[in-house]
């Protein structure tokens, strides 16, 4: 993703995503039913009308995005031009094949340029969105948002730690000095271009260097427990995830209370997913809730950018304890 | 000039290092004025119970902290016969900050400079006493505790343990399972303050919602039955008016 790339030039969806599969499937279904629709709306005609045109269609679909997900990275290498020749020959193939193997099994299946000229009427509108889409998440907008989205950290933590700093320059100017420079390398990944995923064991490590500086203000109020054994340091998340996270913990489960409170993060890998857990103590009563929302929808977003449906992120609110879970895709950092 | 005794300072911090900076400021005033650290408290109830004994004559209290923030702690400790000056201190608070602006309350902005703390130090003895709605108004959210006055010291009640506010006279009385008090406050605005955990059960009552057991009939004196509240724990037994009796039908527990 290169602000340079021309955002003009269309491209076809990566249909390895679930999210772009998952849109496909809606959509021809969506398309075949208005058409049976059209047809008739009583209802036991329509059924069997409906199960005539499933026959067909979803066997094209099925194969379609069977063969696509196989070939993506075949496709994505083409012009988009080529590609696009790629794929509706493709699509006319597919459907010529299992028409021929109705044909043979069921008989009676009427003309063969009916079935092309339905088949090339959804390949054109499912190539429309996805150009369009693709245009409205093109790499300069996408970019600009995750610009606008990059995280805020609170005004309220800057100037309490500063304080906090200022504090140790006359008895412990060593301690003072390692807070400062801890609180240089947070601003440093604060303010740098966070648009490109970056390995989790460096996430984490910012996130120890943040918590770093939340113990000099809080002492023994913070208590972290980390549940890392079984995190493959090499996967790749979008920068200052767990950061923000930690914050609204600190912020919202520990600085309310006078008794000493346990942040519990753990980070493991689940098959091809990536789970990460945050939970804080809960106050029922706690204050400030927008703050929290912000950074969940900002965290939110910028997975719905880099993931699309592969990711989740939820909040679990129980009596005593607030969780925080996001599920990313298990992508390798070089891969 | 000669008289007047050395100003004594309350620091009110939750963390350590913001106390630990303003000693290490204060230390450094104390060198051009007569000034003494009369104490440090690091919540909010620490402080309300150290000032009748600590003869602070200001305070330099943090806004946030937890369980009773600054702004409210104000509140209370306006309750002593000679409450004392109050300088706010925080790291970041747009709300309370214009407020401060508007009503020339005084406030240092964390991380404090020696210059404003030395400037805001000299002026204390001089500060209008702060006003109640004023403090009311930056903290538009319930208190956590109400107060009274108990031989020159400050009582917390906590809210959560009230079971019923009744107003007699110019007085409300709260009763909590322990015990009641006499609180010099308006029952309409203790009702709208803490709206949702009171219901009004008569004209001169608002009782906790958590703290009703049911209710039950009974005969006045003229023969004529109304509902009565029971109470988890407290004995007596509330009447419920005419014109609240809608409440036992809404909150159900007929006994």
């Amino acid at each position: 993703m290169s602000i340079n790339q021309n955002a003009n030039a269309g491209a076809l969806p990566n249909f390895r995503n679930l999210g772009i599969l998952l849109r496909i499937l809606v959509i021809v279904d969506g398309m075949c039913l208005a058409a049976v629709l059209l047809k008739t709306t009583e209802p036991l005609l329509l059924l069997k009308e409906l199960i005539d045109a499933s026959a067909l269609v979803q066997p094209v679909l099925i194969l379609s995005l069977l063969t696509l997900a196989a070939a993506n990275d075949a496709l994505h290498r083409l012009r988009y031009r080529y590609a696009l020749a790629a794929l509706v020959a493709l699509e006319l193939a597919l459907t010529t094949a299992v028409y021929y193997l109705g044909l043979h099994l069921f008989g009676g299946m009427g003309a063969l340029e009916r079935y092309w000229v339905f088949t090339l009427l959804i390949t054109g509108i499912l190539i429309g969105y996805f150009d369009l889409r693709g245009r409205a998440l093109s790499p300069a907008l996408t970019e600009a948002r995750l610009q606008a989205l990059q995280a805020r950290i609170r005004p309220h933590f800057l100037f309490n730690s500063i304080n906090a700093v200022l504090s140790l320059m006359r008895q412990e100017p060593r301690r003072a000095e390692q807070a400062l420079e801890d609180l240089a390398d947070l601003f440093r990944v604060l303010m740098a271009d966070n648009r490109q995923l970056t390995p989790i064991a460096r996430e984490v490590g910012l996130a120890k260097q943040y918590l770093s500086i939340e113990f000099l203000r809080l002492g023994d109020r913070l208590r972290v427990e980390w549940d890392v054994m079984h995190m493959p340091a090499d996967a790749l998340i979008p920068p200052l995830v767990l950061q923000p996270l930690l914050e609204n913990a600190v912020y919202h489960g520990i600085e309310p209370r006078t008794e000493p409170g346990a942040i519990h993060i753990r980070i493991a890998r689940d098959g091809r997913e990536i789970r990460l857990s945050i939970s804080n103590p809960y106050l029922p009563h706690g204050d400030h809730h927008a703050g929290n929302r912000m950074a969940l929808a900002n965290i939110r977003e910028r997975l719905a950018l880099h993931f699309d449906a592969e990711a989740r992120i939820d909040t679990i609110a129980s009596a005593e304890t607030y969780e925080v879970r996001i599920v990313i895709p298990y992508l390798k950092a070089g891969a | 000039m000669a008289a007047e005794h050395a100003l004594r300072v309350l620091i009110v911090d939750d963390e350590a290092p913001a106390r630990n900076r303003l000693r290490d400021l204060i230390a450094d005033c104390a060198l051009k004025m007569p000034l003494e650290i009369a104490g440090e408290a690091a919540t909010g109830r620490q402080a309300i119970e150290l000032l009748p004994e600590c003869e602070a004559d200001v305070v330099l209290l943090d806004i946030r902290m937890p369980e009773i923030d600054g702004i409210e702690v104000a509140q209370h400790i306006q309750k002593l016969d000679e409450p004392p000056a109050v300088i706010f201190t925080t790291a970041y608070d747009v709300y309370a900050l214009k407020a401060f602006e508007v009503h020339a309350i005084d406030y240092l902005l964390k991380p404090i400079r020696l210059g404003r703390l030395f400037e805001a130090l000299s002026r204390a003895r001089t500060f209008a006493p702060l006003r109640l709605d004023v403090l009311r108004e930056i903290k538009a959210d319930a208190r956590s505790h109400l107060s009274v006055n108990e031989r020159g010291r400050i009582h917390l009640i906590p809210v959560a343990d009230i079971a019923f506010l009744k107003a007699e006279l110019k007085y409300v009385t709260v009763r909590t399972v322990e015990r009641e008090f006499l609180l010099e406050e308006s029952l309409a605005k203790l009702e709208q303050e803490f709206f949702g955990r009171f219901v009004r059960v008569h004209r001169n009552c608002l009782v906790a919602k958590d703290a009703i057991r049911g209710f039950e009939r009974a005969t006045d004196a003229d023969g004529e039955g109304h509902w009565v509240v029971v109470l988890n724990n407290v004995a007596e037994k509330l009447a419920v008016s005419r014109r609240q009796q809608h409440i036992v039908r809404e909150l159900g527990r007929i006994l």
